[in-house]
């Protein structure tokens, strides 16, 4: 499904991504760790199509096509949806009108029929109960003076309604306490299917207690430097980073 | 070729108010004076602080018609239909060219203590009040529309009364020459613990470069709770000048927004003054302008006695050439004690040629004060526009709403459902059909 | 606090403790202006005829002038025909040749003020120009700064012995026809200071100039003029002060910065003029122009702390003219009894990515009157221009005024400015609670109002940090009742 192939990429002549290669086929949930610095981040933004990063050499292939040629929406309409370490908040933008509206554009694309307001409220709001969200929430403005953890349980709400075939999760749990954890875990798990995948960069093993991957990397200074099963998160909460930074160096 | 009988292009104001005179208008000390302050002041110049970013230098140099005798059976009710508001459920009053027409105008059964009508019909009762609270402001156009004041709205609602529906004014031009003035004047007394909401719209039938001057004063009594939506819509080429000059009772709740979407040049002087405890003001503004547009936003918030609460808002999207002002002042006199006053001014660029100034000043002469003031000017938030295309909204749709929602958060401030939700919708077929358009 | 207290009941004997006149034989000038006046004083100065000149165009031009009424101040119209446009002490001879020749008293009086400026006494690290009434009487460290390159001196001395610099820089900043006052001032501009700092060159140490006024009747007008040079740097202070007299006094000074590429200044002052009696009689009126333009990448921060004169009017701005220059500007300006500040900046925003900061903090007790006013300009090339404006009212007492009247005119729509402003009073909450942990009622007050200054504070070199807080301390003695 997504096929990274040594993606360079950087901020203003500084290089953060030095050479990612990465596969992920439907099916799959695989875990980006590092610690901080090492490109994480970066690797989201670049994915989901974040203006001022440069891909200086490189390619992402997105189902056999070239990723890296989209615009954010298309990538969006394609399946591709990044849930933000730090959702935007946007005064004034009615959060239910404005999820509607990107479910529409994600269905018009897909060639499925629009949902109309009703249908589209009910929909919402069994996702939102299993997500424990109040339903005053579809009249806020979206994020706007919501906590930390309503804000990234909004994310899993949108990725519940967007539908996606790969759903890229960075720092999902950063700022969350263990209840709200386990719902957005919860919230996550249960969008798992055959033809879909989940790329969930974590700094801790934590949110993995929960979510179980297939496969966990290592990224350091831009490169992934290791590349393992589920234990391997938990050799690193034992031991660190520290010793597969020296291993690779 | 205008039917509308109006003053010979060429004359003076003086020469104007002497055929004021011989149409059987009667000259109130009021109108003498207006014309003796306007011929000693002369329009406002951008040498005046007050006028500094608005020249009304196009306006000096109209022709100076005055529309004498108002417009017969020219324009009928199908020409007011799929007009704003036009669907909503109120009382009506429509002024045409500053004149009253009853045809057009539907007034319904208010309680008894409660007058709707037009101020021409009991202007003689009224020689006092008229005036009263605008006398002290030295704004020319106040000057000019003392002196030439044809008509306009006069709204008395008793102590404790309540307005049975909405009241809507509308004020239409139909003129076909540039230059035709409309003068209006508005009378608004609500007594002691009056309820209401006022509606007042400015539209445009024709193309001319046409003048509205609009004064409206308003009494607001002890625990009275008015909602006033004001809605300028002009056509491209017209000016528009109004001023508000407003006095508030103990606790009294007055609500006032100013939807500007209208007109080459609008000019909103708001000028409140808080002279009694406990008052809550909320003055609420949204400008969206493109092309060679201009808005200027002018108020003067004068917190005379203590507890009194005044929140001014005002968002502006600029687009093209236009340039929006905005100039908020609160003044808060010695003695007025646990004040708490708010302003803040919003402005979106959209386009290297748009301006924007303001000046949101603060006078405080009483310790014991909340006041706080804050102004942005800057282009859409680039985050926020890469959140909304990632999930799934195409650029122009992202930036559509996000200046929805920047509009939203004045809008969502109307209490009166029906207008919120009509004003909400037309300013998203707005910034639709600019986007149709670019 | 020990000391502290010993310093507050120091003050308590006398508010203003600049108060004293020095009793010296002074050469002024009969009061008036006119014609002669000017080349009176340019022949004081053995200036050359180019100089003299550009006076005269500055006079013609004044007369056709009318004192500005904008701001937000209130005084009787000054006479400025009943002034006296130089004041000097009288020399010996030539005048002194080093700061050795200097009378002692004039260096018994800059010692009283803190300014020693004798060489044993002399303040670390440094380098002071000591201008008393309307001539410079002599400038330290000049052979240490020479070394460096760095020129500092009067600018009477600077027209002798720099004039191609002085010519091509005076008035590029602020033109003789800027203002009713900057236009005054260079018609009769009596002395100041000249600092030019050559290409890379880091200043060594830090420039000061102390500016004291002690004539009666007179006005002082001067005229600083600072130069860095492509890729210099250099932090400048000055510190006023004035004798206790009944009349009002004229002090209308011009300052001029030109920062060149990649070079960096950094102006400090600490401004005590006399601010008048408890009933408004007396004080300085301090009528004062400075700007500086920022060349590509320079920049140029504006430090303040205004606590005296009677009426301060002033607006220290800057022009971003190079791309990714940067100004800065904080202040504090405290008004007591019946002081009247009208005082802010101008940050004029031309080149791209240009920033400016705008931080001011400022003070009402007794029946002071506080404005801030302000202007950020962001020009149609201006690309990316960035502001950041917070202005802080904190009112003491419920007879004072705390004002802000910000302007922001922007013309390209890439800017970003923010402005926020606030208005608070010292919690009776707060006074109570200090008072109930054992703080007097007056040190509660100076705790609080140091902690809402300590942003603008902390831009301030560290002695002149101390200095300015014990100032603010003494300048709100008796705000509280």
């Amino acid at each position: 499904m997504l096929e990274i192939r040594n993606l360079q990429a950087g901020i203003e002549d500084k290089p953060i991504l030095k050479g990612i290669d990465l596969s992920v086929n439907a099916g799959e949930v695989h875990a980006l760790m590092g610690p901080n610095g090492s490109g994480k981040s970066t690797l989201a933004s670049v994915l989901a199509g974040r203006e001022g990063f440069d891909v200086t050499s490189g390619e992402v292939l997105y189902n056999g096509n070239d990723l890296l040629d989209l615009a954010p929406e298309e990538r969006a309409r394609e399946g591709v949806f990044l849930a933000f370490q730090y959702p935007v908040e946007i005064p004034g933008v009615n959060s239910a009108y404005f999820l509607r509206s990107a479910v529409n554009e994600v269905r018009k694309h897909r060639g499925e029929e629009e949902l109309d307001a009703m249908n589209f409220l009910k929909a919402v709001k069994a996702k939102m109960k299993e997500l424990g969200l109040n339903e005053d929430f579809l009249k806020r403005p979206v994020n706007a003076g919501f906590s930390g953890g309503e804000k990234k349980r909004n994310e899993i709400l949108q990725m519940a309604m967007l539908n996606p075939k790969l759903a890229v999760l960075d720092e999902t749990d950063s700022g969350l306490d263990i209840d709200a954890l386990r719902i957005v875990a919860d919230g996550v798990n249960r969008l798992k299917r055959p033809d879909n995948a989940q790329l969930i960069i974590t700094h801790y093993q934590r949110l993995l207690d929960y979510i179980v991957p297939d496969f966990v990397h290592v990224l350091h200074d831009g490169r992934i430097i290791k590349s393992g099963d589920k234990s391997l998160a938990l050799e690193l909460e034992e031991k660190g980073y520290d010793w597969l930074v020296k291993e690779a160096a | 070729m205008s039917t509308v009988a109006t003053t010979d292009p060429a004359t003076t104001p003086v020469e104007a108010f002497a055929q004021l005179e011989q149409n059987g208008v009667e000259l109130m000390p009021l109108r003498k004076a207006g014309l003796a302050r306007f011929s000693e002041s002369g329009y406002p110049t951008v040498r005046d602080e007050d006028w500094r970013f608005t020249n009304v230098k196009p306006v000096a140099e109209l022709p100076f018609h005055l529309v004498l005798v108002p417009l017969g059976q020219a324009i009928g009710q199908e020409q007011l239909t799929s007009k704003t508001f036009d669907q909503l459920d109120a009382d009506r009053l429509v002024f045409v060219d500053g004149h009253f027409n009853a045809d057009l105008s539907q007034i319904g059964n208010q309680p008894s203590g409660v007058t709707v009508t037009h101020l021409a019909s009991s202007l003689a009762g009224l020689e006092r009040e008229v005036g009263s609270l605008s006398g002290g402001d030295d704004n020319p156009f106040v000057a000019l529309n003392d002196a030439f004041f044809t008509d306009g709205a006069l709204i008395q609602i008793g102590d404790g009364q309540r307005l049975a529906k909405p009241v809507h004014l509308l004020f239409v031009t139909t003129a076909g020459e540039d230059g035709e003035a409309a003068h209006i004047r508005n009378w608004i007394d609500a007594g002691a613990n009056a309820h209401g909401t006022i509606i007042e719209s400015h539209l445009s039938l024709g193309k001319a470069a046409t003048v509205t001057n609009v004064v409206t004063e308003s009494r607001i009594g002890d625990g009275a709770n008015i909602e006033h939506i004001k809605f300028q819509d002009l056509s491209k080429r017209a000016f528009h000048l109004a001023s508000l000059h407003s006095e508030l009772g103990r606790d009294a709740r007055y609500v006032f927004h100013s939807v500007a979407l209208g007109a080459r040049l609008s000019r909103n002087n708001l000028r409140l003054r808080l002279a009694q405890p406990g008052i809550e003001c909320v003055l609420n503004g949204l400008y969206m302008l493109r092309g060679q547009q201009l808005a200027d936003h002018h108020m003067i918030v004068e917190h005379a006695a203590p507890r009194c609460d005044s929140h001014e808002y005002f968002n502006g999207i600029l687009d093209d050439q236009s340039r929006g002002v905005f100039h908020g002042r609160i003044l808060v006199q010695p003695g007025a004690q646990k004040t708490d006053a708010k302003q803040t001014n919003k402005n979106l660029l959209l386009c290297d040629d748009a301006t924007a100034n303001t000046k949101p000043q603060l006078e405080i002469y009483a310790d014991d004060v909340k006041c706080t003031h804050g102004a942005t000017i800057g282009a859409m938030d680039d985050d926020s526009i890469f959140y909304l295309r990632t999930r799934g909204l195409d650029a122009p749709t992202a930036r559509r709403m996000l200046m929805h929602g920047f509009a939203g958060e004045i809008i969502e401030r109307i209490r009166h459902d029906a207008v919120r939700e009509e004003l909400d919708a037309l300013v998203w077929d707005r910034l639709e059909a600019e986007h149709q358009l670019h | 606090m020990r000391a502290d207290t010993d310093t507050i009941d120091e003050f308590v004997a006398s508010d203003y403790k600049y108060g004293f006149v020095t009793d010296i034989e002074s050469e002024s000038l009969e009061p008036g202006l006119g014609e002669e006046t000017v080349r009176f004083i340019s022949a004081k100065k053995k200036e050359p005829q180019w100089m003299l000149e550009w006076r005269l165009k500055a006079l013609r031009h004044w007369e056709k002038l009318e004192c500005p009424t904008w701001p937000h101040v209130k005084y009787p119209p000054i006479d400025f025909q009943d002034i006296s446009y130089y004041s000097a002490p009288k020399k010996k001879g030539d005048g002194p040749k080093s700061l050795d020749e200097v009378d002692p008293k004039l260096l018994e009086t800059y010692e009283k003020l803190g300014v020693p400026l004798h060489e044993r006494a002399r303040l670390a690290g440094v380098a002071v120009d000591a201008v008393f009434d309307s001539e410079s009487i002599g400038t330290t460290f000049k052979e240490d700064l020479a070394k460096a390159g760095v020129i500092f001196c009067s600018i009477s001395e600077a027209v002798q012995e720099h004039p191609e610099l002085v010519r091509k820089y005076l008035g590029t900043v602020v033109p003789y026809t800027d203002n009713f006052y900057a236009t005054l001032n260079s018609a009769v501009f009596s002395d100041g200071s000249f600092v030019y700092i050559p290409k890379g060159t880091r200043c060594p140490m830090e420039l000061s100039t102390y500016f004291r006024i002690n004539a009666a009747n007179t006005g002082q007008f001067e005229r600083t003029l600072i130069i860095a040079e492509e890729g210099s740097h250099v932090s400048y202070l000055e510190g006023c002060t004035a004798p206790m007299r009944d009349e009002n006094q004229l002090h209308a000074a011009v300052v001029e910065l030109i920062a060149l590429d990649n070079a960096e200044i950094k102006y400090s002052t600490v401004q005590n003029w006399y601010p008048g009696d408890e009933e408004g009689r007396g004080g300085i009126y301090n009528f004062v122009t400075k700007r500086g333009i920022c060349k590509t990448n320079a920049k140029i921060s504006w430090t303040q702390v205004e606590t005296g004169s009677a009426i301060t009017w002033k607006y220290p701005s800057v022009i971003l003219k190079g791309d990714n220059s940067i100004g800065e500007f904080y202040s504090v300006a405290l008004t007591n009894n019946m002081q009247q500040a009208d005082t802010g900046t101008k940050m004029v925003h031309l080149g791209k990515n240009t920033r400016s900061t705008i931080v001011s903090k400022g003070i009402s007790a007794g029946r002071g009157q506080n404005s801030y006013r302000g202007l950020v300009q962001v020009g149609k090339k201006a690309a990316n221009a960035r502001n950041f404006s917070q202005c802080d009212s904190l009112l003491i007492g419920d007879r004072c005024g705390a004002h802000t009247f910000p302007y922001i005119e922007v013309k390209n729509p890439s800017a970003n400015i923010e402005h926020e402003a606030t208005t608070s009073k010292i919690g009776e909450d707060q006074i109570f609670y200090c008072n109930q942990r054992g703080l007097e009622t007056q040190d509660a007050v100076n705790m609080i109002v140091n902690g809402f200054c300590k942003e603008v504070f902390r831009e301030l070199p560290m002695e002149f940090a101390v200095e300015a807080q014990k100032l603010l301390d003494v300048s709100l003695e008796g705000s509280v009742g």
